[in-house]
């Protein structure tokens, strides 16, 4: 008989709508990250190195990049005979189907998946968040404190506790009190939206509570748990880890793989991330290249000017052009000449010659400025930037434009201009 | 095409000044991500060679690490595969692989036990893109019981190939191996195209006479008696078994052109792929026409050189017309010049090597 003593599900199906035209056409956990990963890699990575050889990916929103990029899952050594990596979008059923409605919903859906590995335990993990985490260490504790479910959580500043999901503990690390964005917190341990739960506890809870309308874990399941059980506790957590859930973020988590020691260290060799990529040819610096303070992906190809930057694979910086704290993603060309500050640039774009991204002040944005609240210029995946042209800050494009989309040739700061349809 | 492939990948090189001390030729690291043996296999996975036996023999261990899966070259498992062929003890025979015709007759019962009808062999340090359906079209077209794969004559360094010479219908009349100054102008690539059945059996005869080297006892001697035809292919091909031949090799890949032709434009060339971050450049690094591979970190300044996976260049050195092989640490005001630097070598602060542009200088 099959038997795990811990499978993983992690939530993939999420939009991450404040990371803008970035997720137009991928979900979230589909982003690029570090000039080589994508977001998902991270927990996916932590899983095979906890020695977790079964995860249940939950996908839903945009679902195509995130199929292609986890396939069987050889690049985590995860195409297993028995166990491995398992994509579970949503299916309709004979009575009522329906989408995820929420993320104890999602879990509650696969309940069949959980129940073919006859676990002990179930891990529960979401696909945004930049860590390297140790989930054996996680399960050692919740056994030896007897919980029925363990929240792992981190010490956040006071002033931003606010912000988060908040427990307040015992002295043992149990949990007598949660706090949902409290204006006066208790604490400052946050939520970091990873649970164990003991699986049976899990699977009574969700089917206990499987008429709840958007059945979410921070809300409905936990809660439950700790009414009935009494006993769930907290796993606190002290390395690095970031959201990277909004443009500012994600654009600062980037940039901070730049720096001398990086305080996220990709290049030690202990608990390696793993990803799918194709083989390619070393990055090439040509000979009036200037690159300092950035990192370059494979196949990338420079002959300009690169500073402050994160480059991912088979980008192409054309003579004289200039690229400074910017994110450019894999495929991305910048041609000859053309200047780019403060951008996030999905990929395969295309910014034509001599046009300067990331000039003038910043205004707020005529599009969405609870997404769009920084200097950042943000260029969906398969856009195309004509030629000759001036983009402001905190603006947003997506898909192919021509000099007409540009009046006086211009997009003002705080400006947009989204295409439907048209892709590179 | 319908044909089993087979890669000679046995040797080391005495000319390698002790860069094969640790690995086969065929393990030899290029272009910063690959080894030499990625060409003839992605040349062959391009023609849609299912099933490719890779011989090895000499310092093996290494080249068994990178071959230890089909899918990076998009080998099938069940129909097809890659196969390693190591020296093995049998009942009767306790014998290394004697020479190339002896590693292959050792092995005879793999090419007996393959249905396609035709045999590529070919030797596994060369660096080239060789359609080899091509290959086949004109060896069929041209009747050739045996095709020699063969490049125009380049003086340098003729001596170490077999030199070729050829009627008007690239019938090969001649066979000068490893002589200096042969006449001629074609050279052995060292890949062959052969009938599967008609191997066998040349095979067979080669190891009634106790003869064990494939040129020299199966091509060279039935040169009358076999239709033995040269294909001439054209564009970049390099031997990479000697020090300054693999340095040039090296050196060439800084072209962007040949770049573009080997590794970015279909059918390309593929290598195993690890998961080494990208290649970064600190505050004062100063690097021009340089590959730096994944997981490399430059400091200093770099200039004309080739920087394999996780090579660390310290802060005010100078590298120039090098090539450092994987996980090579270089210290603080280290001045080196025309080297090439040994994988996991630590060059110590302060260190200065100027080689000889013309001869290389090893540093293992």
């Amino acid at each position: 008989m099959v038997k795990k003593e811990m499978i993983a599900m992690l939530l993939a199906g999420g939009q991450g709508s404040r990371l803008g035209v970035l997720t137009q056409g991928m979900a979230k956990p589909a982003v690029a990250f570090g000039g080589k990963y994508c977001i998902i890699d991270f927990p996916l990575s932590n899983c095979v190195n906890s020695d977790v050889d079964t995860v249940g990916v939950l996908t839903q929103y945009q679902p195509l990049q995130l199929n292609t990029h986890i396939g069987i899952g050889i690049p985590w050594d995860l195409d297993k005979q028995v166990g491995g990596v398992t994509i579970l979008p949503p299916y309709e059923k004979s009575g009522d189907s329906e989408w995820y409605t929420g993320t104890a919903n999602a879990i509650y859906q696969n309940l069949t998946f959980m129940d073919s590995y006859n676990p002990d335990y179930v891990l529960i993990l979401s696909g945004d968040h930049i860590y390297k985490m140790d989930y054996g260490e996680m399960l050692e504790q919740h056994k030896r404190s007897g919980a029925e479910a363990t929240i792992a959580v981190m010490p956040v500043d006071w002033e931003e506790a606010h912000r988060y999901g908040i427990m307040v503990t015992d002295g043992n690390g149990k949990i007598t009190e949660f706090e949902e964005k409290p204006a006066n917190p208790k604490s400052n341990l946050a939520s970091m939206g990873i649970y164990i739960f003991n699986y049976q506890t899990l699977r009574r809870a969700l089917k206990e509570l499987e008429h709840v309308p958007g059945c979410d874990f921070g809300m409905h399941v936990i809660p439950y748990v700790f009414r009935e059980t009494d006993k769930v506790y907290s796993y606190e957590f002290n390395g690095y880890w970031k959201d990277v859930g909004t443009l500012t973020t994600y654009w600062e988590t980037n940039m901070e793989l730049t720096s001398l020691v990086p305080e996220f260290n990709l290049y030690e060799e202990f608990w390696q991330i793993y990803t799918s990529a194709e083989s390619h040819a070393p990055a090439y610096l040509g000979a009036d290249a200037q690159v300092t303070h950035s990192i370059v992906g494979d196949g990338s190809e420079i002959h300009g000017k690169v500073k402050r930057s994160v480059l991912g694979s088979n980008v192409i910086v054309g003579a004289g052009a200039k690229v400074i704290d910017s994110i450019l993603m894999n495929g991305v060309v910048i041609e000859e000449g053309a200047v780019v500050r403060k951008a996030i640039i999905a990929e395969n774009t295309v910014v034509g010659k001599n046009t300067r991204i990331g000039e003038g002040t910043f205004e707020q944005s005529r599009l969405d400025p609870k997404v769009y609240n920084s200097d950042l210029a943000v260029i969906g995946a398969g856009s195309v930037i004509p030629a000759d042209v001036t983009i402001g800050k905190n603006t947003a494009i997506s898909g192919v434009t021509g000099p007409e989309d540009y009046p006086e040739g211009n997009l003002i700061s705080g400006g947009y201009i989204l295409k439907k349809e048209e892709k590179r | 095409m319908k044909a089993v492939g087979i890669i000679l990948a046995g040797g080391g090189s005495e000319r390698m000044k002790g860069l094969t001390d640790i690995r086969a030729v065929a393990a030899m690291p290029v272009a910063g991500a690959y080894r030499a043996v990625d060409f003839a296999l992605s040349n062959m996975a391009n023609a849609r060679i299912n099933a490719v036996a890779v011989i090895t023999q000499y310092s093996s261990r290494s080249l068994n690490e990178h071959l230890n899966s089909p899918s990076w070259w998009g080998f099938g498992r069940k129909q097809g595969g890659l196969y390693l062929l190591n020296p093995t003890i049998t009942p009767d025979s306790t014998n290394w692989f004697r020479g190339t015709a002896d590693a292959l007759i050792q092995n005879l019962d793999f090419i007996k036990e393959r249905h396609e009808p035709y045999v590529v062999i070919a030797s596994g340090d060369g660096v080239y893109k060789l359609d080899l359906d091509d290959v086949l079209a004109k060896h069929v077209e041209s009747g050739a019981q045996i095709s020699v794969v063969c490049k125009e004559k380049n003086d340098l360094e003729a001596g170490r190939f077999g030199v070729i010479e050829t009627d008007a219908e690239k019938h090969i009349i001649a066979w000068h191996e490893k002589e200096e100054g042969a006449e001629g102008d074609l050279v052995n690539c060292g890949i062959y195209l052969i009938r599967r059945l008609r191997l066998i059996r040349l095979l067979e005869e080669c190891k009634r006479q106790d003869n064990y080297d494939f040129v020299r006892d199966v091509l060279v001697k039935n040169l009358e008696k076999e239709r033995i035809k040269a294909y001439v292919m054209d564009g970049y091909w390099k031997n990479i078994a000697s020090a300054q031949s693999y340095f040039e090799c090296n050196m060439d890949m800084l072209d962007p052109a040949l770049r573009r032709k080997f590794f970015y434009d279909h059918p390309k060339i593929s290598t195993k792929v690890d998961d080494f971050p990208p290649a970064k450049f600190n505050d004062n690094a100063k690097v021009s026409n340089a590959l730096a591979a994944g997981g490399t970190i430059v400091n200093g300044a770099v200039e004309n050189s080739v920087l394999f996976k996780k090579v660390y260049v310290g802060d005010g050195s100078s590298v120039k017309n090098c090539v450092l092989l994987n996980d090579v640490y270089v210290g603080d005001g280290v001045t080196l010049e025309n080297c090439i630097v040994e994988k996991k070598m630590k060059i110590e602060d302060g260190t200065c090597i100027i080689g000889d542009p013309n001869d290389v200088t090893v540093i293992a």
